[in-house]
């Protein structure tokens, strides 16, 4: 479970966040849409406690990000947006150091591994540096770092950015399956990806949320007010449809 | 803030082992010792003294420390602040003070790493004559702790800046102001008008007079304790850097 309580987060004068309360249950794949800087990373940031917020609170499984930062981290499994990891440090190594981190040893942490590197399917490059990586490979090993320690929660900034169509489909099949004691928050551009895998959607703009549903739900609303039948059920289009009219003002 | 031993060594371990994943480590421990051979020989003319101690050899530490210390250190937090790394160290159950102390005494080690592979220069003095191998000891362990000094100092200018380059210039002045202190030159501006107190405490601030006395292989307690005061001070600031640069 995530309380999200009226947090804002201002750099100088830009206000990144405005606001925003929400709350995410077990079960629960959240879609964030929205425009280019509309505050989706910056949320993100602040509830992995990268951030910590102006304004407001922040529980991730019944701790406060600032107040019980370590409980409320061990709970998280976080893909940051540029999926930055220790570039000097091959890829082995990289997960091996993570596992410790994360306090996994002997049998659990083998299992850990090896699952890791079986989902993001990174055998050919187990002892390559990550620095010499392929972008798509770099976000594969940064996402192998998030699920290591089968967190309650996931944090995926933009998880298939990057990645090939099959790397796509393994990663949207591998959100699908976790079971449902988890809770998953991905951001994304591709719209279709949130009718895939999101269970719900919600829109961001201007650092505040403009439309909260189901995906399903949203593109309904949008097929009753604008668009013609004939899409019928194909929410693509319709979902499209929505994203521009509700960010329309926020676009610069 | 709490210590995690187990968070600590971990880091500890991954950022020791970083040294050598790079020329870096080699690198730096050959210039270290040809430096230190040169200034031994050459410039502290070892010969002439036709004394077999490494007196020579300990006094230009401070002065090699002031270039090859901030080189070790200005990598630290910078290079994780300009790649980005850092959000994942932030985001990830350690605390500030575990990746602090994990990263000063892996990097304390190293320094201590290349200190300890002078060693040929200790032979060679044994060799020569008969020094007294108490007072080397000495000598090697205050010169490991004023590194540690150096290092705690370069640790904090690494916090400051996503520039490695800014850290290693901040490093070198503010090192080099510890070290001027002591100075006669310096302390003669503040003589005939600042209260004696003020005096003694510029230049019981300096690296120069506690390796002074240290050099010569006495090591007092309040040598080794201002050290470590040094160093503790640094971290906590390093500490302080990483929290409040955080929003
Ligand atoms: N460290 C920072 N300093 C100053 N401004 C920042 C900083 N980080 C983010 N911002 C600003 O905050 C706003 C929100 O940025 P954020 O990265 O959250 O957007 P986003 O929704 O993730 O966008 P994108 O879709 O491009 O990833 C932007 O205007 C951005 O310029
Ligand atoms: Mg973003």
């Amino acid at each position: 479970m995530i309380v999200i309580d009226k947090i804002s987060k201002h750099f100088g004068s830009i206000t990144a966040v405005d606001m925003i309360s929400f709350s995410v249950s077990t079960g629960e794949v959240l879609g964030f849409l929205g425009p280019n800087g509309a505050g989706k990373s910056t949320t993100m940031k602040m509830i992995t406690g990268y951030l910590p917020p102006d304004h407001g609170t922040i529980q991730v499984c019944g701790f406060d990000t600032v107040d019980s930062p370590l409980e409320a981290k061990r709970n998280i499994g976080y893909l940051p947006e540029g999926a930055a990891s220790y570039g000097d440090m091959v890829v082995q190594d990289y997960l091996s150091f993570i596992a410790d981190i994360r306090h996994l040893k002997k049998e659990k942490k083998k299992r850990a591994l090896d699952s890791a590197i079986t989902n993001m399917a990174l055998e050919k490059v187990l002892w390559q540096k990550i620095e010499t990586l392929s972008k798509g490979f770099k976000r594969r090993v940064a996402l192998a770092q998030a699920i290591l320690h089968d967190p309650k929660v996931l944090i995926l900034d933009e998880p298939t950015d990057g990645l090939d169509p099959n790397q796509k489909y393994q990663v949207r099949e591998l959100i699908r399956n976790l079971s449902t004691d988890k809770i998953v928050i991905i951001s994304t551009h591709i719209l279709e990806e949130v009718g895939a895998v999101c269970s719900r959607a919600m829109i961001i703009a201007a650092g505040k949320v403009v439309a909260d549903s189901t995906p399903d739900e949203l593109a309904r609303q949008a097929t009753q007010a604008a668009l013609p039948q004939q899409h019928g059920h194909d929410i693509l289009p319709a979902l499209n449809e929505v994203f521009r009219t509700l960010t329309a003002g926020s676009m610069q | 803030m709490k210590i995690c031993t187990s968070a600590m060594g971990v880091i500890f371990r991954r950022e020791f082992s970083a040294y050598f994943a790079t020329p870096l480590a080699y690198v730096f421990v050959l210039i270290f010792l040809v430096l230190s051979s040169v200034f031994t020989f050459y410039l502290g003319g070892f010969y002439e003294r036709s004394q077999a101690d490494l007196t020579t050899f300990f006094n230009f530490h401070p002065w090699l420390y002031l270039f090859l210390v901030p080189a070790i250190s200005m990598r630290l937090w910078a290079e994780e602040r300009s790649s980005g790394v850092i959000e994942l160290l932030t985001t990830l159950p350690i605390t500030q003070l575990d990746a602090v102390l994990g990263k000063f005494l892996a990097a304390w080690a190293f320094c201590g790493l290349a200190i300890v592979l002078t060693f040929p220069l200790w032979i060679t003095v044994n060799y020569l004559g008969a020094p007294d191998n108490g007072i080397i000891i000495a000598a090697y362990w205050g010169s490991w702790l004023m590194a540690g000094s150096f290092l705690a100092i370069g640790c904090c200018m690494s916090a400051l800046s996503k520039s490695q380059v800014i850290a290693f210039i901040l490093t070198v002045v503010v090192c080099f102001l510890f070290i001027l202190m002591g100075f006669p030159l310096v302390l003669d501006l503040f003589t005939g008008w600042a209260p004696s107190i003020l005096l003694d405490a510029i230049a019981g601030l300096s690296f120069l007079t506690h390796f002074q006395s240290v050099s010569r292989g006495v090591l007092s307690l309040h040598d080794t304790l201002y050290y470590f005061t040094m160093i503790v001070v640094w971290l906590a600031a390093t500490v302080y850097v990483l929290q409040v640069s955080q929003d």
